[in-house]
């Protein structure tokens, strides 16, 4: 079983890449492979000039990782935290305490600096751990779903650090579980078991989707999925909260269509629409596609 | 390798014991607790061991053997008693650890010069409490019975003066047979192992609970740095400790110390270093905190515990067990602390112990060394 097969991709300065796929499908795994702390069975990758496998020592003064759950210490306070990552990297304290400033700035956590950073909402570890990250001024940043589970204006904060480094020249490789995350990457990748299924700007993964969601609200969401079970034109129907999310080939088409009919089987529903497709929509219907086009 | 990096890890690893109540709790209150609970609560010491005695005969010799019963340190006879069920009762209960009886002819018996016994009743239940009460028991009676001899001797008109033997013992190394002056030095043993193994059992398998191993090893810090960075508090914590714990055994406890201060650190610090690989190596296998904890005090404390020598004699257990005692560091360290503090045993003497000792200190050292990688398994 392979993690990761035969993947390959590059991404220059200046450029956020994303990598995009379902739980299992090898982004952590790559992630850490080019963070030079999982060693490959074969193959080569190159950070900032330096080859990863060959010499992971060297690559990693160059490059910043953060998994998913970034390396916070809970007992040390948000000033210690980047002090110690900081030294670990040797950047002097005069260089360090300028950069700290303007990263804490843009993050937001300026005020809490004394605070430990086991006393910080999710969000704002979330921004620390990116502070800490890229407070020696990596080449390549690594981000393992950075923004999974962070309140919405963190993500912003976020995002907008991102930007800002883009214009240093960094290149930034991150993956993530959010569509509008993913339309902010200057490219994606879809993952799925390993492979890269598509490599494109966002517009163009979005373009590919051909297919349209259409949520449904009501009191009853299993008796309505039952109902909706027997029409045609569904290529995927699933449980969303108080609702059912439904890939259909035509939302144009379909909303009138199943309005009458579930009025004629009695079933009562709140509410009807066309929704953004999300991305595991979009891979659904990637992965279908590719599935039918080689089968 | 780079010394800043490494006491960046110091540091950090100095800031989180200071600031973690649990390792704190542990760090200050071990030790005392130790050092109170062998120094006060252990006492392998047998002195008045309570004694009942029936005594059948009732007449002036039987009372002269019982005054010599009571004038050894050993024995206190607690109660004289009338009948044989209150003494077998006493024993059951366990009021007297012995019962003596002596019977009703005892007197008439050894007037008419005919060999008589006295029973004693030992609660075996401690064997070795026991053993110890037969012996005293035993020397007490025949020390009397020589008496009664040379005076039967010298009344019926033999002048020879009999031939005695005696035994003239010294007590070397620990002249009051105090036990706590045999115990407490080993007590470092223990507070080592806890501080050592059981605290850095914790610190690596700690960081890749938290997830802060993964990032720590996608920095340029090296697998030996983080590993001296991560011992070295626990190092100077540990001889911090032993000097401590050898001031409270010497100014406390009055134990002797009769060897090289030197010496004392230098073992010290190589049961440390041994202790400290063995937490490392457990924490880096055992990736949980748990887990690690239960494994370090498994095989660091239990065996520095019951199989060093340091309550339980060596020579004294089974072989097996003693052949496996070769293989327990603390087994070295006890020893040489013992010869240390009562024999002030010069170090050519102390090679034996001190060897072994090393061997241990530089393969676990290795060990440690090679099983901790910056990788992801």
């Amino acid at each position: 079983m392979r993690a990761v097969d035969a993947l390959s991709f590059d991404v220059g300065a200046g450029e956020i890449f994303g990598l995009v796929g379902p739980d299992g499908a090898g982004k952590t795994t790559t992630l850490r492979m080019l963070a030079g702390i999982l060693p490959p069975d074969s193959g080569t990758a190159i950070i900032a000039g330096v080859d990863v496998v060959r010499e992971p020592e060297r690559a990693k003064h160059m490059l910043s990782y953060m998994p998913q759950r970034f390396g916070l210490y809970e007992e040390l306070s948000v000033d210690e935290n980047i002090r110690f990552y900081a030294d670990l990297f040797g950047v002097p304290p005069d260089e360090r305490n300028q950069r700290a400033m303007q990263l804490l700035r843009a993050a937001g956590l300026s005020e809490y600096r004394s605070r430990f950073a086991g006393q910080l909402s999710g969000g704002m570890k979330q921004k620390l751990g990116l502070v800490c990250a890229l407070i020696h001024r990596p080449k390549v940043v690594l981000l393992d779903e950075p923004t999974t589970g962070v309140d919405p204006v963190s993500r912003r904060d976020f995002w907008r650090i991102l930007y800002e480094l883009l214009a240093e020249g960094v290149a930034i490789l991150t993956s993530t579980a959010y569509l509008d995350e993913a339309e902010r990457c200057h490219r994606v990748a879809l993952l799925h078991h390993g492979k890269l299924l598509f490599c494109d700007e966002p517009a163009r993964l979005k373009a590919n989707m051909t297919k349209s969601v259409i949520v449904i609200r009501s009191a009853d969401p299993r008796h309505l999925r039952s109902t909706l079970e027997g029409f045609s034109g569904i290529s995927s129907l699933v449980l969303h909260g108080d609702g059912v999310r439904i890939v259909v080939d035509d939302a144009a088409l379909r909303i009138p269509e199943f309005r009458t009919k579930l009025k004629g089987a009695n079933v009562s529903f709140d509410w009807i629409d066309v929704v953004e497709p999300a991305i595991e929509d979009i891979f659904v219907d990637v992965v279908s596609a590719k599935g039918t086009s080689h089968g | 390798m780079s010394l800043t990096r490494m006491l960046v890890m110091a540091r950090k690893e100095v800031v989180q014991i200071m600031r973690d109540p649990h390792s704190l709790a542990i760090v200050i209150m071990m030790p005392v607790i130790l050092i109170l609970l062998f120094g006060y609560g252990v006492n392998l010491d047998l002195k008045g061991l309570p004694v009942f005695v029936y005594d059948c005969d009732g007449t002036q010799q039987s009372q002269d053997l019982l005054k010599h019963l009571q004038a050894s340190r050993y024995f206190n006879v607690v109660r004289v008693v009338s009948n044989y069920h209150d003494l077998t009762r006493a024993i059951d209960d366990g009021d007297a650890r012995m019962g003596v009886v002596i019977p009703w002819n005892f007197s008439q018996r050894l007037r008419e010069g005919g060999p008589v016994s006295v029973q004693a009743i030992v609660d075996a239940s401690d064997d070795n409490t026991a053993n110890v009460l037969t012996g005293y028991v035993q020397s007490v009676v025949q020390t009397y019975s020589t008496r009664i001899q040379i005076n039967w001797l010298r009344s019926h008109g033999v002048a020879l003066q009999p031939a005695t033997m005696n035994v003239e013992i010294r007590t070397w190394y620990n002249e009051d047979l105090e036990s706590s002056a045999f115990i407490i030095p080993g007590v470092l043993a223990l507070v080592m192992s806890v501080i050592g193994a059981f605290l850095t059992s914790l610190t690596i398998a700690r960081e890749w609970e938290r997830g802060t191993m993964e990032q720590l090893i996608a920095t340029p810090v090296t697998a030996t740095e983080i590993m001296v960075g991560k011992l070295v508090p626990y190092f100077v914590l540990g001889m911090v400790e032993t000097i401590l714990g050898a001031l409270v055994a010497i100014y406390w406890f009055k134990i002797p110390f009769r060897g090289s201060f030197l010496t004392l650190m230098g073992s010290s610090a190589m049961f440390l270093i041994v202790v400290l690989s063995m937490g490392f190596f457990i924490s880096v296998l055992a990736k949980g905190q748990f887990v690690a904890s239960q494994i370090a005090l498994l095989i660091t404390f239990l065996p520095a515990f019951l199989l060093s020598g340091f309550l339980f004699a060596i020579e004294q257990m089974p072989k097996p067990l003693q052949v496996i005692t070769h293989i327990i560091p603390a087994r070295y360290y006890v020893t040489v602390l013992k010869k240390i503090f009562l024999k002030g045993s010069p170090l050519a003497l102390l090679y034996a112990d001190l060897i072994p000792l090393a061997i241990f200190t530089i393969l676990l050292a290795i060990l440690a060394t090679r099983s901790f990688h910056k990788r992801l398994m």
